[in-house]
């Protein structure tokens, strides 16, 4: 086994009851330590069921996952592996446990048994790298959105886990409180090399990802940098998906015959093959 | 608003007494209440109220607070001094005699012993609330209460339960008057008509606030359990209580005014 | 047109004479028409939410008049439910108001509330589940077996069914996937096609702002910063910026190229115009070849 890798699904399937219809079918998926990974797919498609089974909150029908080798069955080890993996959810108000801020984010670290000076020397980095040290007196119902969200963040930091699950959790947020937490998820994969699985609605935050899956009913039906994803635009409309506009509009001007890449995903990358097209 | 009802009286401060543990808080207003039983006379009384002044005053805590946290209980008040008044039979004859109601002079005696009392008592509790954060309420308690955790009391979990609630309560009021606002942009009239209309009216705003709360209880479960969470089995505390010389010192003050307090049971037995 | 929503100084202090007291919205002065599709874009903070909340009454102007088609709405507040059926308010995640067993009768909330007869709620109700894209089997189901989108759906009718002559929406596609955000926009635009009623439109995505409104008012710091068409506020792209909001992705593509010194307009913000402006300029730089 690699020691690179951070999760593997194999054949995994899941139901939430036995007449219902299969939530997860089939996927097969890793994820290698320090990739920042997104995952993208209409509602319904499975993509947050699946999230759920990387920290054994659900466990497989059949298959296996695996989270740095270990089986997510395996119960033992069931506090090993929440630890190395954290999940952050869309409704940052239901995810916060505590009355203060700093309370809160000791919360996983309080469950853990850590003593009471480590816990205070983790949650201050946590707070630190998340951006929130300075709200860490307040009471969360003062705080924003956006400012919530890191909050949780800080929480799952604390834990020190290798990777960090993100389900929708900028869904809730206005622009400037959805860019401050891609910042800061953007900020812990690069600098502290933490692995990233962000389930996301917005195109323009899977364009910032290493490699995107997309699902649907359930299976994984794409994969690949964002390039190699988003130069697919017919596919990804049938699957209900958009495209950043600069896809969008790179390949309506392909379509009308000018000579433009196929591969733009960013507006600067677009406005730089304009710029050479049109001087 | 239903926005401005303010939850818990606490007044946020930073005088000696908002400074002590609140174990210790909790433990001598506990004390005091006991005080107040036990030195039932008059001379015991006005020196327990003298007291109670002088730590409002300490804590920085207005004194006309009290009368605000009296109001909703004054019915019970002037009750029990009504009661004492015409209930309570003393020796020889009766001061005022309105058909079988008769006043003796140990009545009204007993009836002002009770209420000042009981206003004490009220004033007592709400200083203790006045200067501690629920949050650090709850802890102390839990902590108070942590032998009993190995008879198999769920000290933690109502700990817990506690803490949950207070994080929950400014949110699910925020949510009550979103949902509220909603019906009334579909024409709901929440504030005319009968008692039951009134009542029937209130149907769409609960069964949306219920549904809510429970689908928050489900994500929050979800939330604590990925976060390690499994009981209170193990679980260390970010913040610890420790009990400094300050709390000591404040201790032992208070415990002289008691002794002194109680003292006056001696001075007061023969009248 | 005529005006069918008229502002004059209107002032908003949250906690007025508490020491906390906030301005949310400052002495605005302005009129939509009957008919528009307008954009209400902003941070948050900036007073969008208590101006929209005065629209039809659900906040009460601490100074200044509102006046909806021609009438002071506070000039009698007991009549003030009478504009809560003029101007349907459909708020911030909407299908947590949801509570009936059924959809169909969810929807008849609304239109019972009026007192119409039997006939017209049966006929209105019919009417709004159409525009929403709400089938028969679906009215018949309770809207807690519905996913997200779905009950986001009949909560909009259970307005729309109202009738209002202005819908008010703040933020209907929040949280929805793409498709789920396209269904509930062009539903709203066929709300406003087919009955001509006037919309506002509060979105923090201006992608949706610039394909569905007509008109654009920016709010930023409790005032009105800018009102005026779609076209020309998005050619003020820079000023937007300034202001914290974004803009479409297409229009920063052109500030980017006019930046790179190429000579292309600036009032770009949907992409079939920018791939009509683009040919157009490959056209011209050809013809001076």
């Amino acid at each position: 086994m690699d020691n690179k890798e951070m999760l593997r699904a194999s054949q995994v399937r899941f139901r939430y009851a036995a007449d219902l219809p299969l939530a997860v079918d089939g996927v097969d998926m890793h994820v290698k330590k320090g990739e920042f990974v997104a995952v993208l797919g209409a509602n319904g498609c499975g993509k947050s069921t699946l999230s759920k089974h990387f920290n054994a909150i659900l466990l497989p029908e059949s298959g296996t996952v695996t989270v740095e080798g270990i089986d997510t069955r395996d119960k033992e080890q069931l506090y090993e592996i929440r630890q190395k993996v954290g999940m952050v959810f869309q409704n940052p108000d239901n995810q916060i446990v505590a009355t203060i801020v700093e309370e809160d984010v000791a919360f996983a670290l309080e469950n853990l048994g850590v003593p009471p000076d480590e816990i205070r020397t983790r949650i201050d980095d946590a707070m630190e790298m998340a951006g929130i040290y300075k709200h860490r007196h307040k009471a969360p119902h003062k705080l924003s959105g956006g400012q919530k969200q890191r909050v949780a963040i800080a929480g799952v930091i604390a834990m020190r886990p290798d990777c960090l699950i993100l389900d929708e959790a900028t869904a809730m947020l206005d622009p400037r409180g959805r860019e401050k937490v891609m910042k800061t998820i953007r900020h812990l994969n690069h600098d502290f090399g933490i692995t990233v699985v962000a389930i996301t609605h917005y195109m323009e935050e899977a364009a910032q990802a290493d490699r995107i899956l997309v699902m649907s009913q359930g299976r994984v039906v794409m994969e690949g940098t964002p390039k190699e994803v988003f130069r697919q635009v017919d596919t990804l409309h049938q699957l209900h998906l958009d495209v950043p506009q600069a896809t969008e509009l790179a390949q309506q001007l392909r379509a009308a015959g000018l000579d433009m890449p196929d591969d733009c995903i960013s507006e600067e990358e677009c406005a730089q093959a304009l710029a050479s097209l049109l001087a | 608003m239903i926005r401005d009802i303010t939850i818990g009286q606490h007044f946020p401060g930073n005088s000696v007494v908002h400074r002590m543990d609140p174990r210790m808080k909790i433990l001598l207003t506990m004390g005091y209440i006991v005080l107040l039983f036990v030195a039932a006379n008059p001379g015991g009384l006005v020196l327990a109220g003298v007291l109670l002044a002088v730590l409002y005053r300490v804590s920085r805590i207005p004194l006309r607070l009290i009368t605000k946290s009296l109001k909703p209980i004054l019915p019970i008040i002037l009750f029990t001094i009504v009661l004492n008044l015409f209930f309570i039979t003393g020796e020889g004859e009766p001061l005022v005699a309105l058909g079988f109601l008769k006043i003796y002079a140990e009545g009204i005696r007993y009836a002002v012993l009770m209420g000042v009392r009981i206003v004490l008592l009220i004033a007592g509790t709400s200083l203790l609330t006045y200067t501690t954060s629920p949050i650090a309420l709850t802890d102390a308690i839990e902590r108070l209460l942590s032998p009993f955790a190995k008879l198999h009391w769920p000290v933690h979990e109502l700990a817990m339960m506690m803490t949950i609630a207070l994080r929950f309560i400014p949110t699910l009021i925020e949510e009550t008057d979103k949902i509220m606002n909603a019906q009334k942009a579909r024409g709901a009239q929440l504030d005319s008509g009968t008692l039951r209309q009134r009542m029937q009216a209130m149907v769409p705003i609960l069964i949306p606030l219920f549904i809510s709360a429970f689908r928050r209880a489900d994500e929050l479960a979800m939330a604590m359990e990925c976060r390690c969470y499994r009981g209170g089995e193990g679980r260390t505390r970010l913040k610890q209580l420790h009990l400094t010389r300050n709390d000591w010192a404040g201790c032992v003050v208070c415990l002289v005014a008691f002794g002194v307090i109680l003292a006056t049971n001696l001075v007061f037995q023969g009248l | 047109m005529a005006a069918i929503i008229r502002a004059e100084h209107l002032t908003h202090v949250y906690g007025q004479g508490m020491p906390d007291a906030a301005t949310a919205i400052q002495d605005l002065s302005f009129e939509i028409e009957e008919g528009d599709f307008v954009g209400l874009i902003g941070s948050t903070g900036s007073g969008k939410s208590t101006l929209i909340n005065h629209f039809n009454g659900i906040l009460r102007p601490t100074s200044g008049k509102l006046y909806v088609a021609g009438e002071d709405m506070w000039a009698n507040p007991k009549e003030i439910r009478k504009f809560r059926f003029m101007v349907g308010l459909v708020f911030q995640y909407p299908e947590y108001q949801l509570f009936e067993e059924t959809v169909e009768k969810d929807i008849a909330y609304g239109p019972t509330n009026m007192g119409l007869s039997a006939d017209e709620i049966a006929r209105r109700v019919a009417q709004a589940a159409r525009l929403c894209g709400i089938d028969d089997e679906m009215l018949k189901k309770s809207p807690f077996e519905l996913s997200g989108g779905q009950k986001r759906r009949v909560a909009i009718a259970g307005v729309i069914a109202m009738q209002p002559r202005v819908l008010v929406l703040d933020e209907p596609a929040a949280g929805l996937d793409p498709e789920g955000r396209d269904n509930i926009l062009s539903q709203v635009k066929n709300y406003h096609r087919e009955t001509g009623a006037t919309v506002v439109l509060v979105s923090h995505s201006m992608e949706d702002i610039a394909k569905y409104a007509d008109k654009v008012i920016v709010m930023d710091q409790s005032k009105i910063r800018m009102y005026d068409t779609t076209e020309k506020i998005f050619s003020r792209a820079p000023e937007l910026l300034e202001m914290g909001l974004s803009v479409p992705q297409v229009t920063k593509i052109f500030l980017r190229l006019r930046q790179l010194g190429v000579d292309v307009p600036t009032d770009v913000y949907t992409i079939p115009y920018a791939v009509k402006t683009i040919l157009a300029a490959k056209a011209k730089k050809e013809a001076q070849v």
